[in-house]
């Protein structure tokens, strides 16, 4: 875990009254809007255990889908966003479950529009988040720093190919993470990285021939 | 410059480079965030001026949280001292004011400053700014203490998760009053050692308090304990610019809450299985708020 800063502690300002239940959810659903990018025309959240049973007193649900439609944690619409023009302009359902297996603040979130996209995160406290699900792969992304996503044919000297392209541009890599569905199929690698990155960079990971997608998923500001 | 991770060490810097707290605190995180000073100071201003406005909704605000349990108490707070004044006199009434203003405004979504959880958000707000207010600090003075206020919960948080799950109330409210008592001590003069006992002593004082949110909900306690533990710190802080000591040196304080955390059965961290929370009346409550 990172450590505690003197900003950490007189901070964030923010709509209350959570920081897990209602902060957390929000940038559950921010970063779940950068990862998916386009515009949905539904989505589906299901909330387990803790997010399922006490979320309707934190505003847990109203946090989720003010981050989806992009809002921040400190922004005064959260409370009446079930009321909004914002939220009228897409559908949304809600379902609830228990599972001992998840986390007791995890939450799905199913995406559908001109692609489909299922999203799984926790809230792991003190506002911090976890995205562990894109689709069928494994994933780690906490917001913190902006992150390259690539599917890609699982074969070797993938790593190596788009790590060159990362040197050659001068970007430090934070994180490496790689799962795959299952040997020679499709494969997925997440990199973390310190700063930003531009288009260009993407396009060339994209020209891998065994690359299927490419997705920059950009921070979240606080 | 070593990192300091024990009061210990930041006593020892404060004296050895002859500053105060906030100094080497905002020194400290400039670096760490690679930032400078002023960015720290401009960061904890927008900190500061979002404290006031919450003071402000909330002493402004009659309404309800969703659950009904809360969101009043401050506007019945304000209506007896139209009438009749409180028995400790003015500052004291802003305080217990002030700290439920926040925690009612943090209870019905609107914007707080988590200081250092959301569920502890009136605590440092309500004594800092009534304070302030009534001995005209500078808002260069105030930042000075919320800086301070800052560093003792950060170096309590090395240590301690400062999460109800993790160690009950103490983290939350307890380490908030600490942080408080050390503010109001920096605001009103004390030394660095004056400023680390006023924490010691007011973290020292609460040991052993359980986190039993009825329903699961940050508000019962929680809304209350805020003005008993706003109050609380300005004890500790009125002792500690006497001079008085704790005798328990604040590091080993902070032990001993890590200790006591780990001892706390889980059903009374953050779980809702015991104490308060398990009465006859709040599992009625829970019964009417989530079926």
């Amino acid at each position: 875990m990172k450590k505690t800063t003197l900003f950490d502690i007189i901070s964030p300002i923010m709509i209350g009254p959570s920081s897990s239940h209602t902060a957390g959810a929000v940038r559950l659903g921010l970063l779940a809007k950068n990862i998916y990018k386009n515009k949905p025309k539904k989505i589906t959240f299901k909330l387990y255990n803790s997010y399922a049973h006490t979320g309707k007193g934190h505003g847990t649900e109203k946090g989720l889908l003010a981050g989806v439609l992009g809002l921040r944690v400190d922004d005064r619409r959260i409370k009446n966003i079930f009321e909004s023009d914002l939220a009228k302009s897409i559908e949304y359902e809600f379902q609830y479950a228990d599972n001992f297996k998840q986390h007791p603040n995890a939450v799905e979130m199913t995406f559908e529009g001109e692609t489909n996209m299922f999203i799984a995160g926790e809230s792991v406290g003190a506002g911090e988040i976890a995205i562990r699900r894109i689709n069928e792969f494994n994933v780690k992304l906490t917001g913190k720093y902006n992150t390259i996503l690539i599917v890609y044919k699982d074969m070797p000297g993938m790593i190596s190919q788009v790590s060159s392209i990362l040197q050659y541009h001068n970007k430090n890599i934070a994180s490496l993470n790689c799962d795959r569905n299952a040997k020679g199929k499709e494969a997925s690698m997440i990199i973390s990285i310190d700063g930003a990155i531009d288009n260009d960079i993407v396009k060339l990971i994209q020209e891998i021939p065994e690359v299927y997608f490419v997705s920059y998923i950009e921070k979240l500001e606080n | 410059m070593g990192k300091i991770n024990t009061f210990e060490q930041l006593f020892e810097e404060c004296i050895s480079k002859n500053k105060q707290i906030y100094e080497i605190a905002q020194e400290n995180m400039a670096q760490e965030g690679e930032i400078t000073v002023e960015e720290v100071r401009v960061f904890t201003n927008k900190s500061l001026f979002a404290m006031k406005e919450a003071i402000q909704s909330g002493m402004a605000s009659k309404e309800l949280s969703m659950s009904e349990m809360c969101g009043q108490d401050c506007w019945r707070l304000q209506t007896r001292y139209k009438k009749e004044r409180a028995i400790f006199g003015n500052t004291f009434e802003k305080i217990i004011e002030y700290a439920l203003a926040t925690s009612e405004e943090n209870i019905r979504m609107g914007k707080i400053v988590a200081c250092p959880t959301a569920g502890s958000c009136g605590i440092v707000p309500a004594a800092l700014v009534a304070v302030s207010e009534d001995y005209n600090h500078s808002e260069r003075e105030q930042i000075n203490a919320l800086i301070t206020a800052g560093e003792i919960g950060r170096i309590i948080a090395a240590k301690v998760a400062l999460a109800g799950a993790v160690a009950g109330c103490q983290a939350e409210c307890g380490v908030a009053s600490a942080m408080s008592a050390a503010a109001i001590c920096q605001l009103r003069g004390g030394n660095v050692s004056q400023v680390l006992n006023a924490a010691a002593l007011a973290l020292k004082n609460i040991l052993g308090l359980t986190c039993d949110p009825v329903a699961g909900l940050v508000e019962v306690p929680c809304v209350k304990r805020n003005p008993f533990l706003a109050v609380h710190s300005i004890t500790a802080a009125e002792l500690a610019l006497a001079d008085i000591k704790s005798k328990i040196p604040f590091d080993e304080v902070v032990d001993a809450m890590e200790q006591t955390g780990a001892l706390m059965s889980p059903t009374l961290k953050e779980s809702s299985q015991a104490g308060l929370a398990t009465t006859k009346t709040a599992l009625e409550v829970q019964k009417k708020v989530f079926g």
